[in-house]
């Protein structure tokens, strides 16, 4: 029996767009982690780290409540692209985010940390905004810990399994990922096909391991 | 010109215990040093002035812009302070080449004037040919040249430096003499250093302040304050470490002299001004003025026969301790033909006496 590679496709699809996100907004908030005092920041901290210690079934039910088709955040999606946001594959990214981000930030907030504050003051006193400065010295100054995030970020993204079922389902051909389809082929006895998606899977989750290493300054 | 009065409290915490910076001074064209034991505030003054602390209360203004004015809400952020800031480790961005740290700060001149400045500054600065090499791959020189170029590219109406020659040996710190000198002459940018080296105070400083525990104890050019230290404390700092108790014993303005009791003593030195017979003060000389020799026969005017206890030898020189907390310092070649020698006298120059 030929395999169907969809699901492999679909989560490197969702791994790559939830890191892309997770970069986007997530060095944002590192960086304003990092450089701003402000009342609650380490509640954001913790809010931010939330999910990556509870249980998927409750993070998947607390999306369900926030983007679900009665919810407003999902009515405001259905208004304006005419389809609901929930049990499609953007879902699933949604699902993949919450492992992506969490730690971005906490990386990225320890690399921009660990940037010598007196980089940062020279850059000041030059006259460098600080748009300027975070994207011509900050940033450049701790690409290598943050590109070793990303790629951490990536990894975790492709081996959702509760979350995503929870809330972009296991629909085959449209949002089964690689995780969901290894546990359909078990449960249905179809040895092959697990065994292939499992050796993949492993693989590139060790390329992107071992580069995650390398990149990561010592 | 910058003038400047400054508060900051950091209450008593358990683990500090607690600072106050509370002082005012006028800085001028020239070399302002700013000297002092560590933990006195001389690096919390620079960042208040960079706009990188926010004082409790005060106002810093510099020719005519207002930096900062607690009363009024005033505080400027650095970027628009005007003031050049040479870091400790110099602060050049690593992953760039000498050449981009300095395009770095001409960006926000017009294109074509940029480069050109930049060439110049390269230039000026000996730093033409490092220039396409990153700021670990250069020497220290070339280094600490770049981090002063980078900071004069922008024109600051003030340059600030934070310990520029600590950790650094002794050539790269005559270098760095040169250099500063040259940035005198050729850019008219008043300075503000910070040292703990009393040496480059007399290097570079046309004026002084020195600053203990947050505040100023005295100020002037360092050649005044050597001469005359407002109390022990300068005294101390400024390497005079003979401070010995004595009573004034006479007083002749006319005549200009006086004449003090040192244990069991006399010693005559000059007319001490603001003074009474009677005053119980310390004297205070500089090793360097006393003249020690060998213990012949009678001591003769102003000597006092001391024994001595150590001699702690120093490159150009020798450090003699002598019974009483008494320390001169002697010629090595001279310390060498007399090193056997126990008992000795010590002269002090009636002219070189202070009380404090």
């Amino acid at each position: 029996m030929p395999i169907d590679w969809f699901p492999l496709w679909l989560s490197l699809r969702v791994a790559v767009v939830s890191t892309a996100v997770a970069l986007a907004f997530g060095l944002w908030l590192a960086y304003i982690l990092a450089n701003r005092e402000f009342r609650f920041k380490e509640v954001v901290d913790g809010l931010v780290t939330l999910p990556l210690v509870l249980p998927p079934t409750v993070l998947g039910y607390y999306l369900l409540v926030l983007i679900g088709r009665a919810s407003p955040l999902g009515k405001v999606w259905e208004t304006i692209f005419g389809s609901p946001l929930v049990f499609t594959w953007k879902a699933a990214v949604v699902a993949a985010l919450l492992h992506s981000l969490p730690l971005l930030v906490k990386s990225a907030r320890a690399a921009f940390e660990s940037v010598d504050r007196s980089y940062e003051r020279a850059a000041r006193t030059l006259g460098a905004s600080e748009w300027r400065l975070f994207w011509r010295v900050t940033l450049p100054l701790a690409h290598r810990s943050i590109f070793a995030a990303a790629a951490l970020a990536f990894a975790q993204s492709l081996g959702d399994f509760g979350v995503t079922l929870m809330v972009a389902g296991n629909i085959p051909g449209r949002t089964q990922t690689v995780a969901l389809a290894i546990y359909d082929a078990v449960e249905a006895g179809n040895g092959a096909v697990a065994r292939t998606f499992v050796l993949v899977i492993s693989i590139v989750t060790l390329l992107i391991l071992t580069l995650a290493n390398r990149l990561n300054p010592r | 010109m910058l003038q400047s009065r400054l508060r900051k409290t950091f209450p008593q915490r358990p683990d500090s215990a607690g600072f106050s910076l509370d002082l005012e001074f006028e800085a001028t064209a020239g070399v302002t040093v700013l000297f002092g034991p560590s933990g006195s505030g001389k690096t919390l003054v620079l960042d208040a002035i960079a706009g990188f602390t926010r004082p409790d209360e005060g106002r810093i203004l510099l020719d005519d812009d207002l930096l900062f004015d607690g009363a009024a809400g005033v505080h400027l952020p650095p970027q628009a302070r005007n003031c050049g800031y040479v870091f400790q480790n110099y602060a050049l961005f690593p992953h760039m080449t000498l050449r981009q740290n300095l395009m770095f700060a001409a960006e926000r001149r017009p294109r074509l004037e940029r480069h050109r400045r930049v060439n110049e500054m390269l230039e000026t600065f000996r730093l033409a040919e490092a220039a396409g090499r990153r700021p670990h791959e250069v020497s220290g020189g070339q280094r600490q040249r770049c981090s002063i170029a980078r900071a004069l590219i922008v024109a600051p109406k003030l340059l600030l430096l934070d310990e520029p020659t600590q950790g650094l040996d002794a050539p790269l710190k005559d270098e760095f003499y040169d250099v500063l000198r040259q940035v005198r002459a050729d850019f008219k940018t008043p300075v503000l250093l910070i040292t703990h080296d009393l040496d480059e105070c007399f290097e570079l400083g046309e004026e002084m302040l020195i600053l203990s525990g947050g505040k100023i104890v005295q100020s002037g050019p360092p050649r005044k304050i050597l001469d005359q230290p407002a109390n022990i404390e300068v005294a101390r700092l400024m390497g005079a470490f003979n401070l010995i108790p004595c009573e004034i014993r006479a007083l002749d303005p006319g005549r200009n002299t006086s004449k003090v009791q040192v244990g069991e003593f006399e010693l005559d030195g000059p007319y001490f001004p603001g003074r009474f017979k009677g005053d119980r003060v310390t004297l205070c000389v500089r090793p360097e003025s006393l003249v020690v020799s060998t213990r012949l026969g009678r001591p003769g005017p102003n000597q006092i026969p001391a024994e001595l206890k150590r001699a702690v030898e120093k490159a150009q020189w020798v450090r003699l301790e002598f019974e009483g907390g008494i320390v001169a310092d002697m010629g090595r070649a001279e310390f060498e033909r007399q090193r056997d020698n126990k008992d000795w006298f010590i002269e002090f120059p009636p002219s070189m006496l202070r009380v404090l």
